[in-house]
């Protein structure tokens, strides 16, 4: 039995969305930046994709720009604004546990002559509010702030943040990375203020390599990658049609019966949590109710090798995550426990469980009971 | 290009009396096997105690070099220009007209050495050498004669065709693989097991290897590692059959019976048993570790001796006086180390104690093995038996 807990680092790609991208690559394989039909037909994949997340953002179409995913998504958000507006000043805001994709970029502009401000976070990795409204300068141009963190599922209070920045300037530019985000909740960018919006596919049932970035229409973004000037100039590039059309199709699956997914993901989410709680020297990361995201659980166990335990959970056919699985490549310490200040026996020893809509009731019974009969075998052959 | 043809050196095996023909046939089958790696069409052959590489149409000049480097047994390898033999005049226009592609600054001093293997052409050696030599004279003033120490050796032999040649490009030495017998080598993962294996190999051994796997306290990807470093030896030393053994249990029960701070060497010494009984099975006769004296606890002059204890087959350790850093610049040289420094854990290191011992009593790890000796001997026959074994090769 295949048990797949680990749709944080990526999901299984959706029929529809399979079938979609195969006609992308079968019969219309035109360049959709060429002028014959052949062209157009591919266009039209793009338009109707675009068109998808337009109304699904409640936003304008020429506000969305495609990417390769995630990772790029926030590369031209974060150095797209900060040059395009370093004449305004040369400050950004993010917080300490961002993805690596935002961080690295920050550590990159600090290199290049910005200055970062990392905000803490509480326990639960909540943002400092009252730290980042102090934090806030005459030269701040950008906050970048995520929505789902991805490692323990804490919900930033993106809409409170966006007050706090547009009531002390309405001109910083507000970044919000919703790569675990899209597809879990209903976000509207211009209801809540925020300016620019990252997602990946990939992580809603989407082909990898496929993304997008929400510019606000007026928010000046100078491209990362220059070229033949497709998407406006400001992604240049043949487009990736068969990722678009794909990401196209996840997005509008994800918010069809939106309201009993969710109810449904929060349901396994409670029944996974009630049963961690009964297991002994467990310890879960940030909330567990409501508040937090409906498909992540971080789980601390004490005394095990969150390494070992992976790989005797994959033995039984349950594949989970150590940490963020883009980085885990390396033996990396996670960024979000070390800024909630995880107790230190718990560095080493966390998973991540995430859920998706294919995730049933059995997965996660049958999960528990592997972890229970694990941790016996585990606990008693540890490191002297 | 200029050279259509290699002259390969092999200095140790020529002096091999009469297993001579054995040496030079498995040079000739390691050359053939090394050149799939290199654009183009080779045949490779042996005549009169030289043996010749020489390509079909195009080829690449480089890959061809590296690929040859990589052969143990070769001491050199020259780039050979062949002419067809259109009397003495043509010769030494064209021993010019190499000159002058070869060594376009031509100031060098020189030495001619002819060799006239096919006895019907009209000049003897020695005649070759002062008429050619007195051509290059004429045609390059500043080249100057040096029979002693000349900067360079222009070689001209006179078979079928006629081959002139002057570079040697050093080669890894050593003999060819599969005429010194077999050795079962214990690849870690780590950095020193794979040189040293290499280091084996290089003096015509042929390798297998085997590997402790512990799931899940290692990882398949560690596995992986594993088999990926066994494949980059084998670009030198020709597939490498891997036995996977599965060490989990044995681990374990001695984790159960032994005091904790002997478990490393306890493990080591069945890791030794296992190792020489496939040895055994495979027909190899030797055992191949990476120790290196005094590089961690298990390696010291004690702990050898303790692991040594169990073994009735000589245990080759190459780099046993070797410091880590003459390791690591080996590994680079064959390109395993990068490989090698990915970080997963080895089944060395999971249960490592935080102080094991260092000076370990033989007598005392005999009586602690005592009491596992009951159980383990089929613990052991079915880790042997059930083993994976993957055939690792270059790709």
């Amino acid at each position: 039995m295949d048990v797949y807990l680990d749709n944080s680092a990526t999901t299984k790609v959706l029929d529809s969305v399979k079938d979609l991208m195969v006609e992308t690559f079968v019969s219309d394989y035109g360049n959709p930046s060429s002028m014959h039909q052949k062209g157009m037909d591919a266009e039209n994949y793009i338009k109707d994709a675009r068109n998808i997340i337009a109304k699904l953002l409640k936003a304008e179409e020429k506000e969305i720009i495609f990417t390769s995913g995630g990772t790029e998504s926030n590369n031209l958000a974060l150095i797209g604004a900060a040059l395009a507006n370093q004449r305004a000043g040369k400050h950004l805001i993010t917080s300490c546990i961002e993805h690596p994709s935002v961080r690295n970029v920050m550590k990159y502009l600090e290199e290049n002559g910005f200055c970062v401000t990392y905000l803490s976070v509480d326990k639960n990795g909540m943002v400092d509010l009252k730290m980042l409204t102090e934090a806030i300068r005459e030269d701040t141009i950008l906050v970048s702030i995520m929505y789902v963190n991805n490692e323990i599922g804490t919900v930033e209070p993106i809409e409170e943040i966006a007050n706090r920045i547009k009531q002390k300037n309405p001109k910083i530019l507000f970044h919000v990375d919703a790569i675990q985000a899209f597809g879990k909740y209903r976000i509207y960018p211009k209801r809540i203020g925020i300016d620019l919006l990252s997602v990946s596919g990939h992580k809603i049932h989407g082909p990898k390599g496929s993304g997008f970035l929400y510019i606000r229409s007026g928010v000046k973004i100078r491209p990362i990658l220059l070229g033949g000037g497709q998407q406006k100039g400001i992604r240049s590039g043949t487009e990736n049609v068969a990722a678009i059309a794909g990401l196209g199709q996840a997005a509008k699956e994800a918010y069809q019966n939106f309201e009993q997914k969710i109810e449904r993901l929060y349901q396994l989410k409670e029944r996974f949590v009630k049963g961690i709680e009964k297991i002994e020297g467990t310890y879960i990361h940030g909330f567990s109710e409501r508040c937090s995201a409906p498909h992540i659980v971080s789980v601390g166990f004490l005394g095990v090798r969150s390494e070992v335990l992976l790989h005797a959970l994959e033995e039984k056919g349950i594949f989970v995550s150590a940490g963020s699985a883009c980085s885990s490549n390396k033996t990396a310490e996670s960024i979000t426990l070390k800024g909630i200040k995880a107790a230190k026996e718990y560095l080493d020893s966390t998973l991540r469980f995430s859920f998706s809509v294919f995730t049933t009731e059995e997965e996660i019974d049958y999960c528990l009971s592997v972890l229970q009969e694990l941790l016996v075998v585990l606990r008693r052959y540890a490191r002297k | 290009m200029l050279f259509k043809a290699f002259l390969i050196k092999y200095g140790e095996i020529g002096i091999k009396g009469r297993n001579r023909y054995l040496f030079e046939d498995a040079l000739v089958r390691q050359i053939q096997f090394a050149l799939r790696e290199a654009e183009g069409k080779f045949t490779v052959s042996k005549e009169q105690g030289r043996i010749y590489v020489e390509a079909e149409g195009e080829y690449d000049y480089e890959e061809t070099i590296t690929a040859l480097k990589r052969v143990f047994g070769i001491v050199g390898i020259c780039p050979v220009v062949q002419i067809e033999d259109r009397g003495f005049e043509d010769l030494a226009e064209q021993v010019i007209a190499y000159i002058k592609q070869v060594y376009p600054d031509s100031q060098q001093t020189f030495k001619v050495h002819a060799r006239r293997a096919r006895k019907n052409f009209p000049m003897d050696s020695m005649t070759i050498n002062s008429e050619i030599g007195a051509r290059i004279l004429d045609a390059f003033p500043k080249m100057r004669v040096d029979v002693h120490h000349p900067q360079i050796n222009i070689f001209i032999e006179v078979r079928k065709k006629i081959h002139i040649y002057s570079q040697i490009i050093s080669g890894s030495g050593g003999m060819p693989v599969g005429t010194n017998g077999k050795a079962m080598l214990l690849l870690s993962g780590g950095i020193d097991s794979p040189v040293a294996g290499w280091m084996i190999a290089k003096r015509g051994v042929q390798i297998e290897a085997v590997y402790f796997h512990a799931p899940p306290y290692t990882s398949e990807r560690a596995k992986q590692k594993v088999i990926d470093l066994a494949s980059l030896v084998a670009k030198y030393a020709g597939p490498i059959k891997l036995h996977i053994i599965n060490f989990t249990d044995i681990q374990l029960y001695i984790y159960d019976q032994c005091p904790h701070e002997e478990l490393t060497i306890i493990m080591r010494r069945y890791m030794m048993r296992i190792a020489e009984q496939i040895a055994r099975e495979s027909g190899a006769l030797g055992l191949i570790t990476g120790e290196s004296i005094g590089q961690v606890a298990s390696q010291t002059m004690q702990s050898l001796y303790a692991t040594n204890e169990v073994c009735t087959m000589p245990v080759f350790r190459p780099v046993i006086g070797f410091d880590k850093l003459e390791i690591i610049d080996l590994a680079l040289k064959i390109n395993t180390y990068e490989t090698s420094i990915q970080p997963f854990e080895d089944c060395c290191t999971i249960f490592v104690a935080k102080h094991p011992v260092t000076k370990p009593s033989l007598k005392v790890i005999q009586k602690s093995e005592e009491k596992l000796k009951e159980k383990m001997e089929e613990m052991v026959e079915r880790a042997v038996s059930d083993r994976e074994i993957v055939v690792c090769k270059y790709t």
